[in-house]
């Protein structure tokens, strides 16, 4: 086992173990903190999936952006009175039965599908070059993807305008 | 070379916890962390599959556009839940029940 494979096991273990922490914790801060661990574990699972540009994306929009804004949605929406930030949970039977059979039957199918045996993964592995991808990825972007590419920017710019107005005080709307 | 199942099953784990977030908590922001979660599972799936395809990576260009649209719904849901607070003095998924506000 080379030291890229532990160190592949070493972040997925650690991203599913914070994640699972969100589920036990009570106290909503531990859980937003739980969720950074998780993310930057999946920036690394990225990288070793060879998509090093999404991998500086996710740490950048989701640790930078996503997970603050979140932390301020926590401060916002609770008095800060000295005492923890807790959140209740119901339906836990269900829920956790119906995450178990959900995984029991993704698992069932994902080691009965045979990847090595599908025609264009295989052969992209005998012909693997492992060369940066980032060049490609932003030829495409600019190529091929343009539209898809601009649609995002203006969703983002309305998506922002949107926060703004709905998040006010609202008394000139 | 990491086989693409072992992806795909830290991929259906991420999944399922984000599942059993959404439907056990009872707080409205650890819902979003739960939808949040489902997300990063789906780009899991979609860079590990793109790995394969090195010419045109329509996965990673996916991925790009699913951190997006991600981060363009978690602004707006934070400020709904900024405005729910304000009417109902609460984030508790069972204290929200009036739909005409």
């Amino acid at each position: 086992m080379s030291l890229i494979e532990i160190l592949f096991y070493v972040f997925a273990g650690l991203a599913v173990i914070s994640a699972s922490l969100i589920l036990i914790t009570k106290n909503v801060l531990y859980a937003a903190f739980a969720l950074i661990v998780t993310f930057l574990c999946v920036a690394a699972i990225y990288v070793f999936a060879g998509a090093e540009f999404i991998a500086v994306t996710q740490i950048m929009v989701y640790v930078g952006g996503i997970l603050v804004l979140m932390i301020f949605g926590v401060m916002l929406t609770h008095k800060l009175t000295g005492k923890d930030v807790v959140t209740l949970s119901h339906n836990r039977f269900v829920g956790y039965l119906l995450g178990i059979v959900l995984f029991g039957i993704l698992f069932f199918n994902i080691i009965n599908i045979n990847a090595g045996t599908i025609k264009w993964i295989s052969e992209s592995q005998a012909t693997s070059t492992q060369s940066s991808d980032v060049n490609n990825l932003g030829i495409s972007l600019m190529s091929d993807y343009i539209l898809p590419f601009e649609i995002a920017g203006i969703l983002l710019l309305v998506a922002l305008i949107g926060a703004a107005l709905i998040a006010g005080t609202g008394k000139k709307i | 070379m990491i086989p693409i199942e072992h992806y795909l099953i830290l991929s259906a784990l991420l999944f399922c916890i984000g599942v059993v977030a959404i439907i056990t908590k009872k707080n409205v922001i650890v819902v979003l962390m739960g939808i949040e979660l489902i997300l990063n599972a789906a780009n899991i799936n979609l860079v590990a599959f793109s790995q394969y395809d090195h010419v045109q990576i329509q996965g990673q260009v996916l991925t790009l556009f699913v951190i997006v649209v991600a981060a363009a719904e978690a602004a707006v849901a934070l400020a709904i839940i900024l405005r729910v607070y304000a009417h109902y003095q609460s984030v508790n998924i069972d204290e929200i029940k009036d739909l005409k506000g």
